[in-house]
C-alpha cells in the first residue's frame, strides 16, 4: 500500500511540501477546507458548489496522500500554510469555507489576514474553549469506537459507516492517516488553541455559521457562542444532518454557501 | 544468565468488578487503600525475600488501572534501594517520553543510582496505548519526545564539569546540572523493549540490552534484527547479556500444584488486556500502514507456539502458554529445561524477567515459589553455556 498510487486528483506544491488540489468549477474563487475526516466525503458538496463558483479544495498535510513534514504540528501551522498557498496561487477576492477541523483552520487563517478574502463560512467548527476547564465543550472522539463516534457524529448513521473490507487500499490508508493527522494537530489542546478566542475579534469581513442541528459532537450553544464572537456573523441551522453537513447535506450546505458568497 | 523476579503489584481484589475495562476508566472507587496497603507491603516483602534469595528485581508503572499499582516507578525503586542490598534493580520501564520533565527524571534516576550504590538499570521504554489517556501526551510524536529525553537523560548524566544549555524541539533548558552525580560510569545500564524487528535493529544500533514481553517463539526474529544492527555497528556479535525476555514462571515438586500455580499468574495475561477498545489504539501509536490492515481486519498474530500454533495469550490454556514460551511451569527440572530450551531458540538470552507472582498467586504460594527457583533452577541456569553468540550472529548476518 503506498500514499503515491492511485487516485489522479492533481498535485501543488507549496513551501516543498506536496499536497492534493481539487479544482473544479468557474466563476469566483473558493477556497474550501476540508473537516477530518477528510476529502472523501466532501467531495459531492465540492461538486455542488462547484455549480457556481470556481472551487479550490486542498486535502490538508497529513490527510488523503498530502505530505505532512515533522515539523508541522498545530493549527497555526496549517493556517501559515494556507497563507503561503493563496499567495502561490494569487487567489484574491476568496470565499472561504470550512468544516469542523477545515473551520478551526479559516479561523486561524482570518484572525492573521483577510486580505484575500470576502466572506467566510464556518460549519460545526471546532477551535476554541467556551466552558470551564471541567467542563468538555467537544466530546472525547478518541475514546470512542468509530461505531460511536458515527452514531453521534451523524443524523443518518449509515451515511458515516464504511465498509473498510470493500474499500480501495487509497481509501482505507487515507482514513488511517487522516485519524493521525487530525491527531497531531488536535490531541491537546483538544480540538481548540486557547489563543484564538482572543484574536476571533479580528475578523471583520462578512461571515457566515453554519450548524449541523444534529451534531452531538458539539453543541449548538458551543456554536453560537463561537459565532458571537464573530463581529457580525450570522448563525444558521441545517436541518438533518450532524457534525459534517458537508457530508449528509451537500445540497443544502453548497446552497447556502452560494447565497451567501453571491454565487453566480 | 541473570534472573530478575517482576510483579505488576496487581490489585486483583477488584478483578472481578469491572464492566469491560479494567483501565484507564476503572474507577478508583473500587481501591481499598487499605487492601493496597497490605498488598503493597505484601509485594516488597517479596522483592526483599528476592534480595536475600540472590534473585535480581524488576519493576515497572501503568496507570489507572487495577492490574498494576506501581503508578510511578520512582517510588518502587526508592523504597527497593533502601530495604534490599545486593539486588540488581531494574526499572522496566520508565515511560520518559510521556513524562514532562526529563531533567526531574535525570535526578531521580541519579539518586536511585547513588542510594542502591550502582545497582540501577535503566529501561526507557514507549509506554503502552492505554498510558496516553494518563499522561494525555500526543501520541503521534511519543517516540519524538522519547528519544529527546532519551538523549537528554544520558547528556545530564555524563556531564560533570560544567552546566549545559538544551533548547531543543520538546525540552528546554539552559542550567543542567545533575545532582547527586550517577553512581555507575559513565552511567547506569540502559535497557528498553521492543514488539517489532525496525525497533529491535535500532537497540541494536544502540547496544542497549533488548527485552521482549510475552513474544513467545516470536522472539528470535527480533533478536535477529538486533544482531544484525548490533553486528553492524560494533563488529562483534552482541553477548547472550544484551538480550532479555519475560515470561511468566511457576515451579513446584507437585506437578499438579505447578499447574495451579501457573494458572494463577496467567491472571495477569488474562485482566491485562481488559481495557476499553479505543484506548488500545491511540492514533498514531503504529504507523497508517499497521493501522490500514488493522481496518481491513488483518492484524498479524503476535503469539504462537513452536509449533506453528497462533495462540491468544488471554484465552490460552496453561499448556498452550507452556507450548508458546509464555510460560515456564512444572517441577524444577521441567522448567530448567523449558528455559534453556527457549534460550537456545533466542540464539541466547543472558536475563530472564521472571514474573513469579501473578494475578492471585498467594503470598505463600509466591515465596514457596521464588525460593524452590532460586535454589533449584536458578543455579543451573547459571552453569549453562550460552550459544557461541559470534556462530549465531554469523548465521543471521548470512
Amino acid at each position: 500500500m503506498s500514499v503515491t498510487a492511485e487516485s489522479a486528483a492533481p498535485t501543488l506544491v507549496v513551501n516543498g511540501i506536496r499536497i492534493d488540489l481539487v479544482e473544479r468549477g468557474a466563476g469566483r474563487p473558493l477556497l474550501f477546507l476540508h473537516a477530518e475526516n477528510g476529502i472523501e466525503p466532501a467531495l459531492d458538496a465540492i461538486d455542488a458548489l462547484a455549480e457556481g463558483v470556481r472551487v479550490f479544495a486542498p486535502t490538508h498535510p497529513g490527510y488523503g496522500r498530502s505530505e505532512l513534514p515533522k515539523g508541522m504540528r498545530t493549527i497555526d501551522d496549517l493556517s501559515y500554510f494556507y497563507l503561503d498557498m493563496l499567495d502561490q496561487l494569487d487567489l484574491r477576492d476568496l470565499t472561504m469555507v470550512g468544516v469542523s477541523l477545515g473551520a478551526w483552520i479559516a479561523a486561524e487563517i482570518a484572525v492573521k489576514s483577510s486580505a484575500r478574502f470576502s466572506k467566510l463560512v464556518m460549519a460545526n467548527s471546532v477551535g476554541i474553549k467556551v466552558g470551564d476547564r471541567e467542563t468538555r465543550d467537544i466530546v472525547d472522539v478518541f475514546a470512542l469506537t468509530e461505531k460511536e463516534f458515527i452514531d453521534i457524529a451523524y443524523y443518518d448513521p449509515a451515511r458515516g459507516t464504511r465498509d473498510y473490507k470493500a474499500l480501495p487500499d487509497a481509501e482505507v490508508l487515507a482514513a488511517a492517516r487522516a485519524r493521525e493527522a487530525t491527531a497531531r494537530f488536535a490531541w491537546n489542546p483538544y480540538f481548540h488553541n486557547p489563543r484564538l478566542k482572543s484574536r476571533l475579534h479580528r475578523i471583520r469581513i462578512p461571515t457566515l455559521f453554519l450548524w449541523g442541528a444534529h451534531d452531538r459532537m458539539l453543541s449548538e450553544a458551543y456554536g453560537r457562542a463561537y459565532c458571537e464572537m464573530i463581529p457580525g456573523a450570522r448563525f444558521e441551522l441545517i436541518e438533518r444532518t450532524g457534525h459534517f453537513p458537508d457530508h449528509e447535506q451537500p445540497k443544502v450546505f453548497a446552497e447556502k454557501v452560494l447565497a451567501f458568497a453571491g454565487g453566480k | 544468565m541473570r534472573v530478575y523476579h517482576f510483579s505488576e503489584q496487581a490489585y486483583f481484589p477488584a478483578w472481578n468488578e469491572h464492566s469491560g475495562t479494567l483501565r484507564v476508566t476503572f474507577p478508583n472507587r473500587k481501591c481499598d487503600p487499605q487492601v493496597a496497603a497490605d498488598l503493597f507491603h505484601r509485594y516488597y516483602d517479596e522483592w526483599q525475600l528476592c534480595d536475600e534469595l540472590g534473585l535480581d528485581i524488576m519493576l515497572n508503572e501503568h496507570h489507572q488501572t487495577a492490574t498494576c499499582m506501581s503508578s510511578s516507578v520512582v517510588v518502587g525503586l526508592a523504597v527497593l534501594a533502601r530495604i534490599t542490598k545486593k539486588a540488581r534493580l531494574l526499572v522496566l520501564g520508565y515511560p520518559i517520553g510521556h513524562r514532562p520533565d526529563p531533567l526531574r527524571a535525570a535526578e531521580e534516576l541519579s539518586t536511585i543510582d547513588v542510594i542502591s550504590r550502582g545497582r540501577l538499570d535503566m529501561g526507557f521504554i514507549k509506554g503502552i496505548p492505554y498510558e496516553i489517556a494518563a499522561s494525555n501526551r500526543n501520541p503521534t510524536e511519543l517516540m519524538d519526545r522519547f528519544w529527546e529525553a532519551h538523549d537528554f537523560i544520558l547528556k545530564a548524566m555524563t556531564t560533570h564539569d560544567e552546566v549545559f544549555n538544551w533548547e531543543g524541539e520538546f525540552f528546554q533548558y539552559r542550567q543542567v546540572n545533575v545532582w547527586p552525580r550517577v553512581w555507575q560510569e559513565p552511567h547506569p545500564p540502559v535497557w528498553s523493549t521492543t514488539g517489532n524487528t525496525t525497533q529491535a535493529r535500532v537497540l541494536g544500533e544502540r547496544g542497549y540490552v533488548m527485552a521482549t514481553l510475552g513474544t513467545g517463539y516470536g522472539t528470535r526474529k527480533m533478536y535477529d534484527s538486533y544482531r544484525k544492527g548490533y553486528l553492524q555497528k560494533f563488529g562483534h556479535a552482541p553477548a547472550a547479556d544484551r538480550f532479555a525476555y519475560l515470561g511468566l514462571v511457576a515451579v513446584s515438586h507437585d506437578k499438579q500444584e505447578a499447574r495451579r500455580r501457573g494458572d494463577l499468574i496467567a491472571g495477569y495475561l488474562r485482566t491485562s488486556p481488559i481495557v476499553a477498545l479505543p484506548f488500545r489504539n491511540p492514533p498514531g501509536y503504529i504507523s497508517p500502514e499497521d493501522n490500514a490492515r488493522m481496518l481491513r481486519g488483518e492484524t498479524p498474530p503476535r503469539t504462537y507456539t513452536k509449533a506453528g500454533k497462533v495462540i491468544s495469550m488471554q484465552y490460552a490454556s496453561v499448556d498452550e502458554l507452556v507450548d508458546s514460551g509464555v510460560l515456564f511451569c512444572g517441577t524444577p527440572d521441567e522448567v530448567y529445561e523449558q528455559i534453556v530450551d527457549f534460550c537456545g531458540h533466542c540464539g541466547g538470552m543472558g536475563n530472564l524477567l521472571m514474573m513469579g507472582q501473578g494475578g492471585k498467586l498467594t503470598h505463600e504460594q509466591t515465596v514457596d515459589n521464588l525460593t524452590l527457583f532460586a535454589s533449584e533452577v536458578y543455579p543451573r541456569l547459571k552453569a549453562w553455556r550460552q550459544p557461541d553468540a559470534e556462530a549465531v550472529a554469523k548465521a543471521v548476518a548470512a
